[in-house]
């Protein structure tokens, strides 16, 4: 089994978005930098599958120099090799970075064969596309399940679970396949001290794909309003307690 | 939340540990109206505080730091907030065991008991889960322990607020700080303002920016700490608190190793210093975690998770262990490593307690509080006083030169006379460049280069053969040159020439001038006009705030001289102390100084000038103008080596012209330029003169220190009454010059004590005085002219008696030593007839 686990460099934002001054970007200036949460399940379960199965996994990101980091996060959990394709730090569209993916991917499938599976994120936890994976899928010619909270290998086929809010659809979809998930997939792991470790080691193949010409023009960020959902102080010390009986007893566990 | 009182007797700002404990104590002293801000929300207003490691580690070499670290620790104990966990240092190098052996002589110093070396398979009794075999050892003090700062704090701030003399007001962040006549007036925050002369900055790594708003600075930087957290461990499964085994530090790598509950908590000082401005540090709402939680930089951590996997492969080894938090904690570093404590020198009312950790909070809460409401703390903190900072050691370039090159030494092996490397040549003598062409060693003081020892004067061990001590121990030949005692010995049998550039000096002129120095100072300084005097400066309760000569240069108009360690908190004292009608003026950069001295200083120094020099005409104790060509000097007949001779004050840039003068007239009298080696070393160790900062401490006093004079002046000053009580008393602990009566080593090596080792029965036991201090040396040193060498130390009456029989503990050996002199009187020259000129001057050869 050979598996591929897209993932995008996003600030890792702690409270409260904040936008830069002529609202065009985060401000980032005292932010880290994270995977897409959804993505985090995708690597944990592409992880999981080889750990079980045998095999090899494989991480990918477009972005600036930076994302390496990203990409040893991953190796730190278990993916064994990355691929990077660097950008000068725009933000890419969907279009524009499904293509890079797709050239890069047939590069890499060209050279030592075809992925069986391919994962992304339902969505980005920045910019929410909703369209690197469908895309990739649409012109690589193979089937594609988005929004999952279950993937099961099953021989040649790949069950693919889809939470509808009612119950489960459930797909099976013969391999090689692109599926995109959702945080609650599973619960990734923390990367231990050797994983790190060995992370540090793996190889990262870095190209450099040309930015085509963009379809879509960022006009302004903003910041929903949030509903104004505010912590509501209870009182302190014992007397705060039958007012949290209360809260308790509202929310029906009592 | 209550809203802001108009009006307030102090104004605390800053929440974390430190600003809980200056404002509890404030109150518990009996201050009333007291508030305390914090930008941030309560419990954890997002300052270091709140990512702090928490633990405690209780012997330090500086005795100040291990002073309020365990008072810091007694008070976490009584508000139940501290967990004794033990702590162990660990070697993984020879260098390093030797260094775990001057951590045992410090604890037993400063009276930390229940320590010990320990062998490797003694340290994985205690831990388990270490890797005994990359060790050679550790120093295991039993006393360490972890807190829950927050917790402390918040207890703090509900006592004071119980006491009603506390008002507590959190998510308020100040946005001014008014300054009138040069004194802080009202605090203005977003939520109203304060009318208050008394402001306490607790501000953490925000400290600089809210002194800045009263336009006064305090000399701290932000810096990284990294830490990360790894778990769950299988081997705390089940763990009932947060911490049942001792906390490792892995000196040799600068990080440590703690358990955290289920976790285990790996911190670093090893990674490359990350360094921050003030500004760099986001507000509250733009930061991810909290302001002083920055993003994690893996690629500074990866060498140090290898030092860990060495150390602890079983936990940090296992592939289920995850690294489940990772942070840069950003904390606070000083240019020499010490807290900010104490009044500004640049306003006044403005007090900094910053730069302190959560080892030190409570006790430098309590040490700021008494400082604040009585004007003096029971602990000593002169290493840490906010006012020592000169000019250019209050620049960011400084700050953050000395600030990393500290920060790799957290854990360091430290020489006690080791050199900064940077930022140096700040200040430098008009003679610096003669220095330099004599081979100057050069070692710094308040930036001011100051030689140490010549090169050049290598062939005077020739001349002095074996009255010269070598040493062969590399650690005691660090930092030092066996030239240094053939430098004394050429200037007790001919003369010597001394850098003096970097005394502090200022004038107090005016009518006020003579009230102003008298209520300072513990001698007369009502004296004739041409005297010089060297008094004890004393604080409120009688100990030593300092010491420092006064030349009285007309009937308002006199001069103070001091050193350049304590310069600046000395001419702060100075400045609070000046009487109506007085004035204060540096005059350190417009002076420099030369020493002249040895039994052949005045016939240097008449054929120098046309003065009349002689003794009868220029007695000890004076000081007046002569010429030397064309150079109008300040002489004075004073000595800090014990010798004929003068210090000669000229402005600087007239420095060079005088310097060569008398370098002429040397020559023929065998002239050698000595260093600051002889100076403060081994010419006053001989004499057994005291220094501010060694034997001169607050927590000493007059009659301790041997310096009781026959009688008390009737004027007032500061001291007074606690003096005189003194005088009645019998004292404590005397100051006795001892010898070490064999050098030799288990080995068979001679061993030189370099200071601050503790003084032991010939057993081995400690000696404490009645006030429970320990006897420990205050200066050790050569004494090359009566062939010892000499320490200096306090002892309990006694064991105060000539020819008594103790021990000192140096490198884990005990050396006997014995008490030499009791009191001020000196192993050399005992009757001073070299400094009175009284003995015959040798004939040059």
């Amino acid at each position: 089994m050979k598996i591929l686990v897209c993932v995008k460099r996003v600030p890792f934002t702690g409270g409260k978005m904040v936008l830069n001054a002529d609202s065009t970007a985060l401000e980032t200036r005292h932010l880290g930098f994270t995977i897409s949460p959804h993505e985090e399940c995708g690597v944990e379960e592409a992880v999981r599958i080889i750990e079980a199965g045998g095999g090899e996994s494989v991480v990918l990101t477009l972005g600036p120099a930076e994302a390496v980091e990203q990409l040893r996060d991953a190796m730190a959990l278990g993916v064994d090799r990355g691929i990077l394709l660097q950008t000068g730090g725009e933000e890419w569209d969907g279009e524009a970075t499904a293509a890079a993916i797709v050239d890069a991917i047939r590069a890499d499938e060209a050279s030592s064969g075809p992925f069986d599976l391919i994962f992304f994120g339902n969505e980005s936890a920045d910019a929410g596309g909703y369209q690197v994976g469908l895309r990739v899928a649409y012109a690589l010619g193979r089937p594609c399940a988005t929004g999952l909270k279950g993937v099961k290998i099953e021989g040649a086929s790949v069950r693919c679970e889809q939470d509808t809010g009612a119950g489960r659809d459930v797909y099976v979809l013969p391999l090689p396949a692109v599926v995109t998930v959702k945080e609650g997939l599973n619960l990734p792991r923390y990367p231990s001290v050797p994983g790190r470790m060995r992370a540090a080691r793996k190889p990262v193949a870095t190209f450099t794909p040309v930015r085509p010409e963009s379809h879509l023009r960022l006009a302004k960020l903003a910041v929903p309003g949030g509903g104004g959902r505010r912590a509501e102080s209870l009182g302190t010390g014992a007397a705060a307690a039958p007012a949290v009986v209360d809260m308790i007893r509202k929310a029906g566990l009592l | 939340m209550p809203s802001l009182p108009s009006h307030a007797r102090a104004v605390v700002i800053g929440s974390g540990i430190v600003g809980n404990s200056v404002a509890y104590h404030l109150c518990r002293l009996g201050w009333r109206d007291v508030v305390l801000l914090d930008k941030g929300p309560l419990p954890n207003p997002g300052g270091s505080t709140g990512h702090a490691s928490n633990f405690i580690y209780l012997v330090d070499h500086s005795k100040e730091m291990t002073a309020l670290t365990v008072e810091s620790v007694r008070q976490y104990r009584e508000l139940g907030v501290f967990t004794q966990s033990g702590g162990i240092e660990v070697a993984r190098t020879q260098e390093r065991m030797q260094g775990l052996t001057r951590r045992m002589a410090s604890g037993h110093s400063w009276g930390i008991d229940d320590i010990s070396l320990v062998t490797p398979a003694e340290v994985r009794e205690l831990v388990p889960y270490i890797n005994e075999k990359i060790i050679l050892g550790g120093f295991y003090t039993k006393g360490v322990g972890v807190v829950d700062s927050l917790r402390a704090g918040t207890l703090m701030r509900e006592k004071a607020v119980e006491m009603g003399a506390l008002t507590v007001s959190a998510n308020t962040e100040v946005t001014g700080i008014d300054v009138e006549h040069g004194r802080v007036s009202c605090v203005r925050t977003m939520s109203g303002d304060i009318r208050t002369d008394c402001v306490v900055i607790a501000g953490g790594v925000w400290s600089p920016r809210l002194a800045a708003m009263a336009g006064a600075r305090i000399a701290l930087t932000p810096a990284v700490h990294q830490m990360i957290d790894v778990g769950p461990v299988p081997q705390f499964a089940g763990a009932k608190s947060d911490i049942e085994h001792p906390i490792v530090r892995d000196m040799d790598t600068n990080m440590y190793e703690r358990q955290a509950g289920g976790d285990l908590e790996i911190g670093s000082y090893a990674h490359r210093p990350i360094l921050y401005d003030p500004e760099d540090i986001p507000p509250i709402e733009k930061a991810a975690l909290s302001p002083t939680e920055f993003p994690f930089t893996q690629a500074d951590f990866a060498p140090q998770m290898e030092h860990a996997l060495e150390l602890m492969p079983e936990i940090v080894g296992n592939e289920k262990v995850g690294v489940k938090y990772a942070i840069n904690g950003i904390l606070s570093l000083t240019p020499d490593g010490m807290p900010v404590l104490g009044e500004s020198s640049d306003v006044q009312g403005l007090w900094s307690a910053s730069a302190v950790w959560v080892k030190e909070g409570p006790g430098t809460g309590k040490t700021l509080a008494e400082w604040m409401v009585h004007g003096e703390s029971e602990i000593d903190v002169h290493a840490s006083d906010a006012a020592r900072f000169h000019e250019h050691q209050k620049t960011k370039a400084h700050i953050k030169a000395r600030a990393a090159e500290g920060f790799n030494k957290t854990y360091g092996i430290v020489h006690p006379n080791e050199q900064w490397a940077s930022n140096r040549d700040v200040r430098l003598a008009p003679f610096h460049e003669r220095e330099k062409a004599l081979g100057a060693f050069f070692f710094e003081a308040a930036g001011w280069e100051r030689p140490f020892w010549y090169e050049a004067n290598k062939p005077l061990l020739d001349e002095f053969g074996d009255r010269i001590t070598r040493r062969t121990a590399e650690w005691e030949s660090r930092w030092w040159s066996p030239i240094i005692n053939a430098e004394h010995l050429a200037m007790r049998e001919r003369a010597g020439i001394f850098d003096l550039s970097a005394f502090t000096i200022f004038d107090i002129t005016g009518p006020g001038a003579l009230t102003s120095v008298q209520r300072v100072t513990l001698r007369q300084m009502d004296v004739p006009v041409g005297r010089n005097v060297y008094t004890p400066v004393l604080s409120h309760n009688g100990g030593f705030k300092s010491d420092l000569t006064i030349m009285r240069l007309g009937e308002e108009h006199f001069r103070v001289v001091t050193g350049g360690a304590a310069g600046m908190s000395d001419k702060k004292w100075f400045r609070d102390h000046l009487a109506e009608g007085a004035q204060l003026t540096d005059l350190t950069s417009s002076m420099t100084t030369i020493g002249l001295w040895g039994p052949r200083a005045r016939a240097i120094l008449s054929s120098a000038t046309s003065d009349d020099v002689s003794n009868e005409a220029f007695k000890f104790g004076a000081c007046r103008v002569i010429d030397v060509g064309t150079v109008r000097v300040l002489a004075s007949r004073i000595s800090y080596v014990g010798d004929l001779g003068w210090e000669l004050y000229v402005p600087m840039e007239q420095g060079l012209k005088l310097w060569d003068a008398l370098w002429e007239a040397g020559k023929p009298h065998g002239l050698a330029a000595c260093g600051i080696g002889v100076y403060g070393t081994t010419g006053r160790l001989e004499k057994s003169y005291r220094a501010h900062g060694n034997e001169l401490e607050t927590e000493y006093n007059v009659v301790e220190a041997g310096m009781t004079a026959p009688r008390v002046k009737a004027e007032d000053f500061v001291g007074k009454e606690a003096h005189l009580r003194h005088r009645e008393e019998e004292p404590a602990a005397i100051l006795c010059t001892l010898t070490v009566d064999d050098h030799t080593s288990k080995s068979g090596e001679k061993r030189y004590m370099l200071g601050k080792e503790p003084i032991l029965t010939r057993d081995g036991k400690r000696l404490v005085d009645r006030h429970g201090r320990g006897s420990y040396v205050t200066s050790a040193g050569a004494g090359p002219s009566v062939g010892k060498h000499i320490l200096m130390a306090y002892l309990p009456p006694e064991r105060a008696k000539v020819g008594e029989q103790l021990s000192v503990e140096y490198m884990g050996e005990r050396y006997p030593v014995s008490v030499a002199v009791v009191g001020s009187t000196p192993l050399f020259d005992p009757e001073n007839l070299r400094v009175k000129g009284t003995e015959p001057v040798k004939t040059p050869s």
